[in-house]
């Protein structure tokens, strides 16, 4: 069964329905790709997957062991962050929260996976630095290692690299593509970048007035992505 | 000067300082999480709440206390006038229950639509401070009214005057609501730094806004009694703000807010008894000096990294 199937999904938010009909399915070892414009509803999907916003209708199931608990997520910031006095072994530590369950306090296996996935990161050498002081950069490996705490299973990555520049970018990229083929961990990303979509996805999913979802390989062949591709094309050139 | 000093040895004093020490360090304890959650607004808000509650608690005292000889009239003294007696002697015990109902109904609408939520807390508080300084008008404890409003709004004397049986809910409910706290330090760390992710790892994010609600209630009631129900606010966002000036992680904020919210609360109390001025204003003055120093240790550098 796959990890994650969607049937029918209507949502939105307060009764006002943003997109219906989503069918789409999540295997594990994927990585899906989310593309549309913005406002076509892509963070709202991931939140209505991550049980954030109640679907307006259809159902969502989670399958292959995987816990709707069990999913790493990396959300689009949020203004409250930013000035948030915390540290980043503060941050990423509170990644091991579902971990602990009921218990108060972090043991001795927590502590070891958060500095396990800040080492991953990159990051060991910030451990005591004030998150609100790095760069977007480090800001993002902080969040994914924060991630890699809650899972090592799903990851559902909200626009990882948006702020970021061409060469972080890229490390970013090559960090997930190392998670997704080396670490065997699902990745489903929102993204405005098609090109390193098309480059580095397995499948894509396009929501807007109409919804491609399958391989890359059918849907550079599809009208749909031949329209959005030109539009993105004339944007960039 | 010299005669005020000799008053520390007095118990009421020696009292007072010991539930200052409490209230001040559980109402800098949440102070970080309301600032960064952009909940302050709800404890002024609540603040005004107990305000009301507490003129109604002074309207339903002369009449528990008509039920209560009636009672006696009728021959049945005993338990009941008992504990009708120990409502009449604790208002708290009204107040309480209706800050809390109140802070869970204005996190239950703040939380669907931003808007709706800020006007139905604006007209919460506003209404209640207004009604509240009615009832004090209509029903009045003292002859001197303003003076009653006065004390109520500022504090000035309460906190001197706390009978031992306030000294004892005082001592408990701070003792709990700093239970409280450690016990789900990590959880309310995780709540105020990124609710929807602590949401996606399973966290009940529900649960602990609620709780965080709950236990600003009781900090705030407890407060009343320290600075009075207008100056709440600055005991609980102070210490924060300042704390935030100069540390970077959130133990250390919640510690050094700690700290500093205890100190000015010693330093504010006798100072306010060698000066003779009103205990609250003292405090906050304290505590807006020591924002103050933090401000320029931070513009000196001290807390930052050296890169
Ligand atoms: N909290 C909210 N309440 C009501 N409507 C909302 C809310 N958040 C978003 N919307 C609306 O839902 C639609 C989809 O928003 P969403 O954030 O999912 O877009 P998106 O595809 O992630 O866009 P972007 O590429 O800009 O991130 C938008 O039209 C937006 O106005
Ligand atoms: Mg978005």
């Amino acid at each position: 069964m796959a990890q994650l199937s969607v049937e029918d999904l209507s949502l939105g938010y307060e009764g006002h329905v943003i997109l219906s009909g989503l069918h789409f399915a999540v295997n594990a070892g994927d990585y899906l790709c989310i593309v549309g414009e913005n406002g076509s509803g892509k963070s709202t999907l991931m939140k209505t997957i991550l049980g954030l916003q109640k679907p307006l209708g259809g159902s969502i199931a989670f399958g292959d062991g995987l816990k709707p608990s069990e999913i790493g997520y990396l959300p689009q910031q949020t203004q409250v962050q930013k000035d948030f006095p915390a540290t980043v072994w503060e941050i990423v530590l509170s990644g091991c929260q579902g971990r602990i369950g009921k218990k108060p306090f972090y043991g001795a296996a927590e502590k070891r996976l958060a500095l396990e996935n800040m080492k991953k990161m990159e990051i060991t050498q910030f451990a005591k630095r004030c998150y609100r002081e790095l760069s977007g950069g480090q800001q993002q490996r902080v969040l994914l290692a924060r991630a890699l705490c809650a899972t090592q299973k799903l990851l559902l990555l909200d626009e990882p690299v948006s702020g970021l520049d061409p060469k972080v970018t890229l490390e970013m990229y090559q960090l997930i593509e190392g998670l997704n083929r080396d670490g065997h961990v699902t990745v489903v990303m929102i993204s405005h970048d098609i090109s390193a979509a098309l480059h580095y996805a397995t499948h894509i999913l396009h929501i807007g007035h109409e919804t491609f979802f399958g391989p890359k390989e059918e849907y550079v062949k599809s009208s749909m992505a031949k329209r959005f591709l030109a539009d993105e094309g004339g944007k960039t050139k | 000067m010299i005669g005020n000093l000799r008053m520390l040895s007095a118990a009421f004093v020696q009292y007072a300082l010991i539930v200052a020490v409490l209230i001040a360090l559980c109402s800098s304890l949440l102070g970080v999480t309301l600032v960064l959650k952009r909940f302050a607004f709800i404890g002024d808000g609540l603040s005004h709440v107990a305000f009301g509650a507490m003129a109604v608690a002074g309207v339903l005292g002369p009449v528990l206390k008509e039920i209560k000889s009636g009672l006696g009239e009728a021959g049945l003294e005993g338990q009941l006038s008992g504990v009708i007696q120990f409502f009449i002697d604790n208002d708290m015990m009204f107040i309480l229950p209706v800050t809390i109902v109140c802070a869970i109904l204005l996190l239950r609408t703040g939380q669907n639509t931003r808007i709706k939520g800020d006007s139905a807390l604006a007209m919460i508080s506003v209404g209640t401070l207004a009604v509240g300084y009615m009832l004090l008008n209509l029903f009045p404890k003292s002859s001197n009214v303003s003076s009653d409003v006065c004390t109520s709004l500022f504090g000035s004397t309460s906190i001197l005057t706390l009978s031992i049986t306030e000294v004892w809910l005082s001592v408990v409910l701070s003792l709990a609501v700093m239970v409280i706290f450690l016990l789900f330090y990590n959880k309310i760390f995780a709540v105020t730094f990124d609710e929807d992710f602590a949401h996606s790892t399973g966290t009940r994010v529900d649960r602990y806004n609620l709780l965080i609600a709950m236990v600003v209630a009781v900090i705030i009631v407890l407060a009343m009694n320290l600075v009075g129900s207008l100056l709440i606010s600055a005991l609980i966002i102070f210490p924060a703000m300042t704390a935030m000036r100069v540390f970077r992680s959130f133990k250390g904020v919640t510690i050094c807010s700690a700290v500093v919210s205890v100190t000015c609360a010693v330093l504010g109390i006798l100072l306010s008894i060698v000066f003779s001025t009103p205990v609250g204003s003292t405090i906050v003055s304290v505590d807006i000096a020591a924002f103050l120093i933090f401000c320029i240790l931070s513009w000196a550098g001290v807390g930052k990294r050296k890169a």
